[in-house]
């Protein structure tokens, strides 16, 4: 038999946790600008990353001309090209992704969901926000600054970075990235220690870690990762800020550059890459685990059925980020490290597919028997399943150090990572705009530009990545400006790069209906109500909605688990985490 | 990396001793009702401040062991040479312990109501703290006339670059120290004003141990132990 | 109905474009084939996956899609069924990963008697250097590189004076002898990178990173940067050519030697000189 355990005394007085000090704003500025409100700077974390994004989809665009019909753009010349690619690949992962995810869904969903009233530090997080914009301004600055940006690609590897070879080498470019790197570093520092001991310290009565729904433990993971992993980027950056300015060498070996001995000596550039990946490597996982736990509480809401084997979800979740530290050389086997790591880091690689795959089968089987409601989200969210398990897939390709070696450097990895770590995120995050866009602004967004965005971009970018992969199986080297006549690569693969770009432009002209959407629905969208969706987590039930600053009249407490829905022997298919009372459901699945 | 590997083993540590206490193992949708949450609910919290401070910490902690572990694999390169200690920083080492102590006893004070003598013991804090910076900077002038400049070679660099560093975060702390100072001048200390006098104190702690560690690196003797855990392994 | 039609599309469509587009690996030159058999398993076992779990969404949100009084069963986990989804992953990787590391095994272990070729890159541009009759390949240092050194070799090492030395020309290897690439960079990272070849290896300046091959068959192949290196990175290109014994060692003949190398530009230093010195 199954015994379920009441806590006694069920209805209890609401604010037995102290309340939160708030911030009260006292004009318009503080109130909407200066805010500390989570939820504003979330707004303003999202806004900028959205903006910044809309920039890297435009490079996006320019690259894939020059590659789709080489020579056709005259502007496009091999400098442009490689500062595109370069700043596409730096805005998308750091400023985008990574600023979208934590502080942009970290802010507005993390106390609405454990029932705070805002983050424990707010000035901290206003500052984080106000920093990292100053870092995106930074950033922007290098293209107006002489000889442009850095086109050293995102990893910024040394020597090539700082040498006269690549645009920004010894110019701007390279000094601007690495100081907006610097600073986006500190402030994303404050934002995380405020999402971290949000987690720990400002959880309502009753939401213990086990009622956490999964995009909570998602982002706390994901932060906690971020917290450890951002400060080896950071000395990355100080280290190749003093061998660029003040002629240090710690990356930087003896060096003869075009017939000239530089002054460095000794330094290892292998160096750099350990640093970089140390960082770059929990980076992936930094943008999918925030995506895993939105696409999880995506599925069981408009599945209306519980997420299948929360517990397996949480413990793949911690698994995951811990895992993700020791596996970071394997974006160096073909770099001339000691070739016997590839042992270890193959199989760390390997054993981390485990824990990801379990999540896959559990979102699946949340399907299985569920009641599933084809709204926009659910949409994206499968769409989701689908570019993740395929990038994720193609990760057992490259993580397998052998098969590594003829695929690294290749279009395959640049169709692996598009797929897994690009689009897939963005999936969930389009999917997490459509689901909590009416909590934001009390409005839906229009269904109709909903549904055309989606079809393009799922359809589109499938089109565009899946069979990028079979051009680098043919040996295409990656961060090629043009190709030229090169015997292996047949014509018909140049057909293929044609079609990719025409796909391109079509996807991200997709985006700008999406964009249009957000804008018009603010004014026309039809009104939301509090729980549109009729979902079961605290963010759903506030008093209003929008919420106010402060979120709550009476601190919300917390009588059972986020994923309540369909309970049988319940009136509603859903029942709100805040609601008390012993329903006694019959676990049937449950041993 | 083994240096950011040790560490993050016992990052991983902790955090894993708080998982196991949080009943990861239940099944939550068996459970109704609010007791099962076990925070005790008769006495506060901890300070979400005491909470951050520590989080931190363990950043900064993340941010020197990364240091560290890349000044030891640049050392395997063969065009070090190790960087001669100047000894006034046998004087700094000893101000910046004096600056712990004085911290320590401002909120042991604080906590006994003598205001008076917290805030002494506060201002000559800072003062000590202004006094350790100004000798950092005497030590690297000290190498500088004797010629070991920043880029002849990766040991100089390294060492103007950590105690930098380090140097940063002791004028980060100074910065949060004045506002603690001049938010105690007037009235009497309250428990808020404690608060901040311990989390000045625990970083000041902190950075001291940092600096212990960076000055026994850059001295060569963390360098001799890290040889005899090596003979001790193999 | 649309999303049910695309993802069986997605799952079939992605199966048929994987067996009858065109785009194929090259055909390949080396003893690398285990690579390709391991990525064959790879294909295998990750295509399975890939549609068995596409087609269930594809049937889960047919048979389980909202229709009025429906309602989701309640089911919070069964532990059998993930034990076993895990334990069949587990397996799944372990026969990706086992086949992957025996290989990888023997491409860091390089056979005994395989000849010694050093490749050095430069922006942008590469040269080769084989061992003199020695057998051995004299030192090297980048701080020696002058423009008549420009591969930066030990004048005063005897084994160096007999190193053929290639500067941007071409490459020649014997068919079915094995071969150690030791490669050198004077600048910035390059990567040696023949796709027939399938083993690549990035080139760092400050250190000698190396692979081994034996060329199976003989025929003319494209060198390729596969490591960002500045603006000239995909402009640079060499050629090897894989021999037969007979052609390899005629070819061979024909090289200059460091020290040779040496005394041209010796004699043209002397002849400038003299040329300048009524001028001045």
């Amino acid at each position: 038999m199954v015994d379920i355990r009441h806590g006694t005394g069920e209805q209890i007085g609401p604010a037995e946790v102290e309340d939160v000090e708030l911030y009260h704003p006292h004009s318009w500025w503080t109130r909407y600008v200066f805010s500390q409100d989570a939820k504003i700077i979330a707004v303003q974390y999202a806004s900028t990353a959205i903006a910044i994004g809309m920039v890297a989809l435009v490079l996006s665009w320019l690259m894939r001309l020059q590659l789709g019909f080489p020579g056709a753009f005259a502007f496009i010349d091999a400098e442009r090209y490689y500062q595109f690619i370069t700043m596409h690949g730096m805005i998308m992962v750091i400023y985008l992704l990574t600023a979208l995810f934590l502080g942009g869904f970290g802010n507005y969903l993390i106390p609405l969901m454990l029932g705070a009233r805002d983050m424990v530090f707010p000035y901290a997080n206003m500052l984080s926000y106000w920093l990292y914009l100053l870092a995106v301004l930074v950033l922007v600055a290098s293209f107006f600054a002489p000889g442009g940006p850095t086109g050293a690609g995102w990893t910024l590897y040394p020597p090539q970075a700082v040498m006269s070879g690549t645009p920004g080498g010894n110019d701007w470019g390279i000094v601007l990235m690495l100081s907006s790197l610097i600073l986006f570093v500190i402030g994303f520092t404050m934002g995380g220690l405020n999402y971290v001991v949000t987690v720990l310290q400002g959880r309502t009565r009753g939401m213990t870690l086990m009622r956490m729904p999964l995009t909570v433990w998602g982002i706390f993971t994901a932060t906690v990762m971020a917290l450890l992993a951002f400060p080896a980027l950071f000395v990355a950056c100080v280290m190749m800020l003093f061998d660029r300015i003040l002629g240090t060498s710690f990356f930087m070996p003896a060096i003869v550059e075009m017939g000239e001995q530089l002054q460095h000596g000794g330094g290892s550039p292998i160096l750099f890459q350990h640093l970089f990946w140390f960082f770059g490597h929990p980076e992936v996982y930094i943008v999918a685990l925030p995506a895993f736990g939105i696409v999880s509480d995506l599925i069981s809401t408009h599945a209306r059925k519980n997420i299948f084997g929360y517990r397996m979800m949480v413990w793949a979740i911690v698994i995951i980020g811990a895992l993700s530290f020791i596996v970071w050389a394997h974006h160096m086997y073909v770099s001339g490290m000691n070739p016997y790591f590839g042992f270890f880091f193959a199989t760390t690689t390997l054993i981390i597919a485990v824990p990801t795959a379990i999540k896959v089968y559990n979102w699946v089987l949340t399907l299985w028997r569920g009641d599933i409601h084809l709204s926009l989200p659910m949409l994206f969210a499968l769409a989701f399943i689908v570019t993740f398990v395929n990038g994720g897939l193609t990760g057992l390709f490259l993580g397998n150090v052998v098969v590594d070696v003829p695929l690294s450097d290749t279009m395959f990895v640049v169709a692996h990572f598009h797929m897994v770590m690009g689009v897939a995120p963005i999936l969930v995050i389009f999917g997490a705009i459509y689901h909590w866009y009416p909590k934001i602004t009390g409005r839906m967004l229009n269904e109709a530009m909903g549904q055309l965005h989606f079809w393009v971009t799922f359809v589109g970018a499938y089109l565009i990545f899946f069979p990028m992969h079979y051009l680098g199986l043919i040996g295409m080297p990656r961060r090629y400006y043009e190709m030229g006549e090169t015997a292996f690569v047949p014509a018909s693969a140049h057909t293929l790069n044609e079609f990719i770009t025409i796909m391109a432009l079509i996807v991200g002209a997709a985006q700008i209906v999406f964009l249009f959407n957000l804008i018009w629905s603010i004014r026309h969208g039809r009104e939301a109500g509090g729980n549109p969706w009729r979902a079961t987590t605290l963010e759903w039930q506030t008093p209003e909605t929008p919420p106010r600053h402060g979120n709550w009249k009476e601190l919300p407490v917390v009588y059972r688990w986020p994923y309540d829905y369909s309970v049988p022997g319940a009136a509603e298919d859903f029942i709100p985490q805040n609601q008390p009372g012993a329903t006694s459901h019959a676990p049937e699945g449950a041993s | 990396m083994n240096v950011t590997l040790a560490f993050l083993a016992v990052i991983f540590a902790i955090a894993g001793w708080w998982l196991s206490r949080q009943r990861l193992f239940s099944k939550p949708w068996l459970e109704v009702g609010h007791a099962h949450d076990l925070r005790p609910h008769d006495r506060p919290p901890m300070a979400p401040a005491k909470i951050g401070l520590g989080v931190f910490l363990a950043v900064v902690a993340a941010l020197f062991s990364l240091f560290i572990s890349a000044y030891f694999m640049r050392m395997a390169s063969t065009d070090w040479w190790s960087t001669p200690m100047p000894k006034i920083l046998w004087l700094n080492t000893a101000i910046l312990a004096l600056g712990s102590l004085l911290l320590h006893a401002a909120r042991a004070t604080a906590d006994q109501h003598r205001d008076e003598a917290s805030r002494t013991a506060l201002i000559a804090a800072l003062a000590t703290g202004l006094a350790f910076l100004a000798g950092q900077v005497f030590a690297w002038r000290e190498l500088t006339d004797a010629g070991f400049v920043l880029a002849d070679n990766p040991a100089n660099s390294f060492f103007y670059m950590i105690s930098g560093m380090h140097g940063l975060h002791i004028l980060g702390g100074l910065i949060a120290l004045t506002r603690v100072i001049v938010k105690t001048r007037a009235g009497p200390m309250g428990e808020k004003a404690v608060l901040s006098i311990t989390l000045c104190a625990t970083y000041w702690h902190f950075m001291l141990a940092v600096w212990l560690v960076l000055f026994a690196l850059f001295s060569g003797w963390a360098n001799d132990f890290v040889e005899l855990c090596r003979s001790l392994l193999t | 109905m649309a999303v049910v039609v695309v993802l069986v599309l997605v799952a079939v469509g992605s199966v048929l474009f994987h067996l009858l587009s065109p785009w194929w690996w090259t055909p390949i030159a080396s003893n690398w084939n285990y690579i390709d058999n391991t990525l064959i398993i790879t294909f295998w076992i990750t295509g399975v996956v890939f549609v068995a779990v596409v087609l269930f969404m594809a049937y889960c949100v047919l048979r389980f899609r909202h229709r009025p009084g429906n309602r989701a069963a309640y089911e919070p986990e069964n532990r059998k069924l993930e034990g076993w989804l895990a334990g069949g992953t587990t397996l799944g990787v372990a026969a990706m990963l086992t086949p992957g590391l025996f290989v990888w095994h023997q491409f860091v272990t390089v056979p005994d008697g395989a000849a010694e070729v050093e490749v050095v890159g430069q922006q942008w541009l590469w040269s080769f250097r084989l061992p003199g009759a020695d057998g051995k390949l004299g030192t090297s240092e980048t701080r020696d590189i002058t423009p008549e050194n420009s591969l930066g070799l030990n004048r005063n090492d005897a084994a160096a004076l007999d190193d053929v030395v290639i500067e941007g020309g071409e490459l020649h290897l014997e068919v079915g002898k094995p071969v150690k690439m030791l490669l050198r960079s004077v600048d910035v990272l390059h990567d040696f990178y023949v796709p027939e070849f399938r083993a690549k290896m990035d080139m760092v300046p400050g250190m000698v990173t190396y692979f081994w091959l034996t060329p199976t068959r003989t025929g003319t192949f494209e060198v390729l940067c596969a490591e960002l290196c500045g603006t000239g990175h995909p402009q640079m290109r060499g050629t090897v050519i894989v021999d037969n014994a007979a052609d390899y060692q005629t070819w061979l003949s024909q090289q200059t030697t460091f020290q040779q190398l040496q005394a041209k530009a010796g004699t043209k230093e002397t002849a400038q000189a003299g040329n300048a010195a009524p001028a001045q």
